[in-house]
C-alpha cells in the first residue's frame, strides 16, 4: 500500500532545509472505534534522512505525533544534493521519496 | 499503549532494513524505552533527563495558544555546541515520550515537527551533547484536544 510523501529541499547560505509531509493515519491505539473496540496502534517508529548516502538524521517518533506527519530539519549541504527520506511504521510498512536540493 | 513493546521491536529490527547509512549502535536503547513510559519521571530516566540543566541555548518553537490539540507544531532548535539528540517531549500525554532526533555530524542542530497534545502541558525539550543533557520548557495552552474518540 503505497502511501504518498512529499517532500522539499532547498539550500540557502550553505544549509540545506529538508521538508516533508508523510501520508499516514497516526494511530494512537487509545482511540475507540464505532464498534467500541480499541483501533490498534499504527504510526511512524523511525525515520532516516540521508544526502548522497550519508545520514544526516534519523528519528524515532511515537503516536504523538500528529496524523498526516510533518518534519523539518536542516544540515550543511549544497545544491544538487540527493535527499532521501525513508520512514518506516509499527507495522512494517515502509515508503521512500528523493529529491534533489534546489 | 499498546502496541508499543512491539514497536520498540519493530524499530530495532528495522534499523538493519533501512538500506541507508545509520548511526552506530544508536538505535533503540534509552529513546526506545522513552517511549514505552507512561509518565514523566520514567521517560526522562530512559533518556538519562532527571539531571538536565535548564538552558536558555535551546528554543522552542510552539503556539501559546494552540486551538487543535491535533496538530501543534513545534521546533526545537538549538546553539549547544556538539548536540547530537534531540527529544521532545509532552508530560500531560498518556506517554509523554513524543519524538526523538539523532543528529549527524553534519546536522544543523534544529528539527521540527506537529505534535498531538491531549491537554495543555508543557512541551520539554531536551538535547544531549556529549554526556550532558539540557533541557527547555514552555507551556502550550491546549482548547480541542487531540486525543479525542
Amino acid at each position: 500500500m503505497a502511501r504518498k510523501i512529499k517532500i522539499k529541499a532547498k539550500e540557502k547560505d550553505g544549509v540545506v532545509t529538508v521538508k516533508s509531509i508523510m501520508n499516514h493515519p497516526m494511530e494512537t491505539g487509545q482511540r475507540k472505534g464505532k464498534d467500541g473496540k480499541k483501533i490498534p496502534a499504527h504510526f511512524i517508529s523511525e525515520i532516516v534522512v540521508t544526502a548522497n548516502d550519508e545520514e544526516v538524521l534519523n528519528a524515532n517518533w511515537g503516536p504523538a505525533v500528529s496524523k498526516n506527519p510533518f518534519i523539518s530539519l536542516a544540515y550543511n549541504g549544497a545544491k544538487g544534493d540527493v535527499v532521501k527520506l525513508t520512514w518506516k511504521d509499527n507495522m512494517g510498512e515502509s515508503e521512500s521519496a528523493e529529491t534533489n536540493v534546489k | 499503549m499498546q502496541g508499543t513493546v512491539g514497536a520498540g521491536a519493530v524499530m530495532a529490527a528495522g534499523s538493519g532494513l533501512l538500506s541507508s547509512p545509520t548511526l552506530a549502535d544508536g538505535h533503540g536503547g534509552g529513546m526506545a524505552a522513552a517511549f514505552e513510559a507512561e509518565n514523566l519521571d520514567d521517560a526522562l530516566a530512559a533518556l538519562g533527563g532527571q539531571a538536565a540543566t535548564e538552558s536558555d541555548q535551546i528554543k522552542i518553537k510552539a503556539p501559546e495558544i494552540a486551538e487543535n490539540g491535533a496538530v501543534v507544531p513545534v521546533t526545537v532548535s538549538t546553539d549547544i555546541e556538539g548536540a547530537t539528540e534531540i527529544a521532545i517531549l509532552v508530560p500531560e500525554n498518556p506517554a509523554p515520550m513524543a519524538a526523538g532526533f539523532k543528529l549527524a555530524a553534519n546536522s544543523v542542530a534544529t528539527a521540527s515537527t506537529r505534535l498531538k497534545m491531549g491537554k495543555t502541558s508543557d512541551v520539554i525539550a531536551l538535547v544531549k551533547a556529549g554526556d550532558a543533557v539540557h533541557m527547555a520548557k514552555k507551556e502550550v495552552k491546549v482548547t480541542i484536544g487531540g486525543c479525542g474518540g
